[in-house]
């Protein structure tokens, strides 16, 4: 598989194209924008929270593919988790992008996004939303 | 190509060997940074193989050849720009450092409240930033010229902002993003008439077209080395030679003082006290090698060949139904870059897919968040052009830009 092909998977194009998640949410506890600076990708990420529990999550936004599809998938992975075990996977997340061995099946659709880690240049639009989650919590 | 010969050019610059992931590199991001050719890098070790010393201190034979060096330096870049005197030439690290120096010393000291300092939308963050640093310290007035429906600077707009408010007009010759070449010499003559200043932000105009600060008639005048086949970290400020002495120093320290006593200091004349500490005299003298390497092939050569490249790309690129371009359509009065969208497409991945084809190109809002917002984009890719660039570059990139348009359907 070439690099690009695993950049930019089918998964990949699925979670930015037709995300489920890309909406307000009315009925929001947190929100917070995650900004890139450098490359303009920008999101705002809704979180409705029961005591410790997610229970329910989207964003709106624009940005690249990548920076899209992992919000995307970052919501599918937290919804319905609490507040440590969303950290807990949000920093395996960030493991991996990095390049540290991780066990990834936990990871859900975002393992597909390990490929990442071999374009230094996306690793930034690949941690937005996991880095503004980690804000958030 | 009839004006540069393209394949000797490409034989001078060894970077364009590298093969980024097995292919051939197309490099089309040089108003970013451009590439040296080998006269330029063996520059390099020369001046710290054959002249190092510091300058102007010491009185030994290597600081003199060192000085006398950096003096040549100052010399070659008044000629280049066609300054009055060389007083007028001060060494910086970049066009940035250049707009920063004037705002921090000649800005803090005469710009006051109530004035007005006049700004274009497609200005870059670099001569934005210190700008909004002296008129909130000021209490001054920043307003900002539009562009026409043609995205060339609106000259009506200009005169209708013009009054006798205005202390400073601080413009870029040539667009970042737009490729605008804007009418400096009108500016100036028009902001004169009210009393006003006027600095030329010219990174992107110096190394693709003759410059002549005389006939511009500007006051401040800066650009950068490394975007004209020099080093990284050398930069040039002009200043006019009537205000040499109204600028104040903008770093103190050493070599650039007359008297030193405990409480006070006196300055050293223009443009010693205008260049505290050690410069950067290796960038100056490898600069020398970058302005000898220009007026070799020659400015105009260079112009007319950025010329054909745009008009190439402009007609290419048009035949491309899903690429949006900005900028004016028509190549005149244009410089040699070329900013677009592809159609549903965010310019990152863009710029990604033609990464691997080995072709660079810039993506984001190239340091013009104002400018994006006036456009009504989040960002575009650039492609940017210079003397080592040919047809077979522009045919590179309009077959990458297929490729996205598979990728992304």
């Amino acid at each position: 598989m070439s690099d690009l092909n695993q950049l930019y998977s089918e998964v990949i194009m699925e979670h930015y194209e037709n995300s489920p998640h890309e909406k307000e949410l009315k009925d929001a506890t947190h929100k917070e924008r995650g900004y890139n600076p450098l490359c303009g990708d920008n999101i705002t990420l809704y979180l409705k929270m029961n005591g410790d529990i997610i229970e329910d999550a989207s964003f709106t936004g624009h940005g690249c593919a990548i920076s899209q599809a992992s919000t995307s998938m970052m919501i599918d992975l937290i919804k319905g988790k609490d507040k440590k075990e969303a950290l807990r996977l949000v920093q395996k997340f960030i493991d991996m992008i990095h390049k540290k061995d991780v066990n990834l099946d936990e990871l859900g659709d975002a393992q597909v996004l390990q490929g990442v880690s071999d374009f230094p240049a996306r690793v930034k639009c690949a941690l937005l939303a996991w880095k503004t989650l980690q804000e958030i919590l | 190509m009839k004006y540069v010969d393209v394949e000797k050019i490409k034989k001078d610059f060894p970077i364009l060997n590298v093969k980024p992931h097995g292919k051939k590199l197309i490099y089309l991001d040089n108003a970013a940074t451009t590439q040296k050719p080998i006269e330029v890098i063996k520059a390099m070790d020369k001046y710290y193989e054959e002249l190092n010393a510091n300058v102007y201190r010491s009185p030994h034979y290597l600081s003199a050849l060192s000085t006398q060096a950096y003096e040549e330096a100052r010399e070659r870049v008044k000629k280049f720009i066609n300054a009055k005197r060389e007083e007028s030439i001060i060494f910086t690290r970049n066009t940035t450092e250049s707009i920063n120096f004037i705002a921090y010393t000649w800005g803090m000291k005469y710009i006051n409240e109530g004035d007005e300092i006049i700004l274009t939308i497609a200005e870059h963050h670099s001569n934005m930033l210190p700008w909004q640093m002296v008129a909130e310290a000021k209490k001054a007035r920043l307003k900002y010229v539009h562009l026409d429906e043609n995205f060339r600077l609106s000259m009506k707009d200009f005169k209708e902002k013009m009054s006798d408010k205005v202390k400073l007009v601080a413009v870029q010759h040539m667009s970042n993003v737009l490729g605008i070449i804007n009418p400096v010499e009108e500016i100036t003559h028009i902001a004169h008439k009210y009393g006003a200043k006027v600095l030329i932000d010219g990174a992107q105009s110096v190394p693709h077209m003759l410059i002549d600060v005389q006939k511009i008639g500007c006051d401040f005048f800066a650009f950068s080395g490394h975007k004209m086949l020099g080093p990284m970290g050398i930069g040039v400020l002009y200043i006019k030679e009537d205000l040499l002495s109204d600028v104040p120093p903008f770093l103190r320290g050493g070599e650039m003082i007359d008297e030193v006593f405990e409480d006070r200091a006196t300055f050293a004349p223009p443009p010693l006290k205008f260049e505290a500490g050690t410069p950067n005299v290796k960038g100056a003298c490898v600069l020398v090698s970058a302005i000898d390497y220009i007026e070799k092939i020659g400015l105009s050569n260079i112009h007319n060949h950025e010329g054909e490249l745009l008009e190439y790309g402009l007609q290419k690129m048009k035949e491309l139904d899903f690429v949006k371009l900005y900028g004016p359509k028509d190549a005149k009065e244009r410089g040699g870059l070329i900013s677009f969208n592809v159609e549903g497409v965010h310019p990152h991945d863009v710029a990604t897919i033609l990464d691997e084809e080995g072709i660079a190109v810039r993506s984001g809002h190239h340091c013009c968040l104002p400018l994006m917002r006036y456009l009504g984009v989040p960002a575009t890719v650039r492609a940017s052009f210079y003397l080592y660039n040919d047809f077979d570059d522009i045919d590179a990139l309009v077959e990458g830009l297929k490729k996205v348009r598979k990728w992304f359907k």
